[in-house]
């Protein structure tokens, strides 16, 4: 502790503190202000590049998840209308069908109708026609029978005789 | 006398060609080398720790047994009755008396002490000059190597500063290597230690202090033989400023912790008889802090550069083939070591100040969640 004592130096505390004080004020002034404000500025530019950055990612994000959204609605929507498509096809098919079995049953129908109707004109037709020929047939046979006077009294004859039998 | 010379001129050359002044009592044994050179080594690595009132860059002896130095000398300003100014070429690096203004003036020891015009020195039992001293004002070798390591370092930083304006923020040369050391005095020793609020305003400070001691440190390894910040001075001065700052800028709570350590925890008739030994305490630890600081720089370099000029004398004492390269790698190795502790040191004293301005303009926290809850 003495041999600090004798070693310490007044005038060597006085410059060293001047001088100090001094190197303090024009370091502060000249070097340190204009180096921290430098520095700070370059960290906020950084800083706001960053957030930047990162602003137009999110941003970017958004974008990337709104057109995949559309795309989703899109392909739904396809989906959709193609289902709808199917089904007005097979409904559509379906009622044809019914439309043609019913008009193929009415067709028929009247295809029978009409061949009946036929088929009792024609029976008409054939019976008037045999009853003609019948008629006519008759006709003659009884003008032949009735031509001599033999043959009538024997036509007599078998009536008569028929008669009796009855 | 050859061999002498020769051994005593390597001496100089190896022991980082400081100053050479030898005590005039030493010089008359010459003769007597072998037990001489121990004592030579001594006197030279105690001379060198000490401030000179002279720059000298080496010096050697002759064949003649002639001292010679290259240097150049330096203003002494004293103050006895009046200002005394003249140049320490006065005093020949010790060997005559300087006579100024009829008052006669000795540089014994590097101190300077009035004496008559014989150059006679009084001692005390304990061997230590009794004269006058005069307060010593002089532009020593220390204020010289102040006043370099000042302009180097506004040269270096002004530049970085202008660096940036020039290139848009980006720094050039010299700059890129300091710019990290800056920044990282900013966030791992500012801003931890004092806190995101208040470091800005201690950051000159810091950064000053930092630097200052790292280049004085530094230009202590270099073979000019320079001992700043192994100087009792130069550390008082700037523990002592350590020590103002955090006491200017102290806050409220930072002296309520001082006078009124346990605060609401205890009535104040309990406090009585324990803040009697409380405080004192305290308060010894204001001045013991700064106190550490000072020691802790100025011992840590004044032991480094022993120990460094020893193992390099060694190599003069043992003069084998085996000790002397053995007593050089030891020297290289603690070089290397040196070059670690100075910036070591530049960083604790650093980081210590800035962790007691952290305690002085702390403010505490509970402190606002009470004054909060009161709002309330």
């Amino acid at each position: 502790m003495e041999k600090l004592l004798e070693e310490f130096s007044l005038g060597l505390f006085f410059w060293q503190t001047v001088l100090f004080g001094l190197l303090l004020f024009l370091m502060w002034k000249f070097a340190w202000k204009p180096i921290l404000n430098a520095i700070n500025d370059r960290e906020d530019g950084i800083k706001n590049a960053l957030d930047a950055a990162e602003d137009a990612k999110r941003e970017m994000q958004n974008v990337t998840a709104d057109s995949e959204k559309l795309l989703k609605e899109a392909r739904a929507e396809r989906e959709a209308m193609l289902k709808e498509a199917r089904e007005i096809k097979d409904k559509i098919v379906a009622d044809a069908k019914d439309q043609a079995q019913v008009e193929g049953d009415k067709m028929v129908k009247q295809a029978q109708a009409t061949i009946e109707s036929e088929k009792n004109a024609a029976v008409a037709e054939i019976k008037t026609q045999v009853a003609n020929l019948s008629v006519d047939i008759a006709e003659k046979i009884i003008k032949g029978e009735l031509s001599d006077k033999k043959k009538q009294l024997k036509l007599v004859d078998d009536m008569l005789g028929d008669i009796k039998l009855n | 006398m050859q061999k002498n010379t020769l051994t005593r001129f390597l001496l100089v050359v190896a022991l980082f060609l400081g100053q050479f002044t030898f005590a005039s009592d030493t010089e008359k044994e010459v003769g007597e080398h072998d037990k001489d050179l121990k004592t030579e080594i001594k006197e030279y690595i105690t001379h060198h720790l000490q401030d000179a009132h002279d720059f000298s860059l080496f010096s050697y002896t002759k064949e003649n047994g002639e001292h010679k130095y290259v240097g150049f000398s330096l203003p002494v300003i004293l103050w006895d009755d009046g200002l005394r100014v003249f140049s320490s070429s006065k005093f020949h690096h010790g060997e005559t008396l300087a006579e100024v203004d009829g008052n006669h003036y000795k540089l014994y020891h590097s101190k300077i002490y009035k004496t008559d015009a014989e150059g006679t020195i009084h001692y005390d039992e304990e061997h230590h000059a009794t004269n006058v001293k005069p307060i010593d004002f002089s532009i020593t070798k220390n204020v010289v190597m102040i006043i370099i390591t000042g302009l180097l370092m506004l040269w270096l930083f002004t530049s970085l500063a202008r660096s940036y304006a020039k290139n848009n923020g980006v720094p050039t040369g010299a700059g890129r290597f300091f710019e990290p050391i800056v920044l990282y005095i900013r966030d791992d020793i500012a801003r931890p230690n004092i806190g995101e609020k208040r470091y800005k305003k201690y950051m000159p400070f810091l950064l000053t202090i930092f630097f200052f001691i790292w280049f004085l440190n530094m230009f202590g390894l270099t073979p000019l033989g320079i001992n700043v910040t192994g100087n009792i001075a130069i550390t008082v001065s700037l523990a002592v400023m350590t020590f103002l700052i955090t006491n200017f800028t102290g806050t409220k709570d930072y002296w309520m912790h001082q006078f009124d350590p346990l605060g609401k925890s205890l009535p104040w008739y309990g406090k009585i008889p324990l803040y009697i030994i409380l405080v004192p305490i305290e308060l010894l630890g204001l001045i013991i802090k700064p106190f550490s600081l000072l020691i802790r720089l100025y011992a840590n370099m004044q032991a480094g550069h022993i120990v460094l000029m020893s193992l390099i004398g060694l190599m003069f004492i043992f003069k084998s083939w085996l000790g002397s390269p053995l007593s050089f790698g030891l020297a290289f190795a603690i070089s290397l070591i040196e070059i670690l502790v100075a910036l070591l040191q530049a960083y604790i004293f650093t980081m210590l100040s800035a962790l007691y301005f952290g305690f002085a303009s702390e403010e505490h926290e509970h402190d606002h969640e009470h004054e909060a809850e009161v709002a309330h």
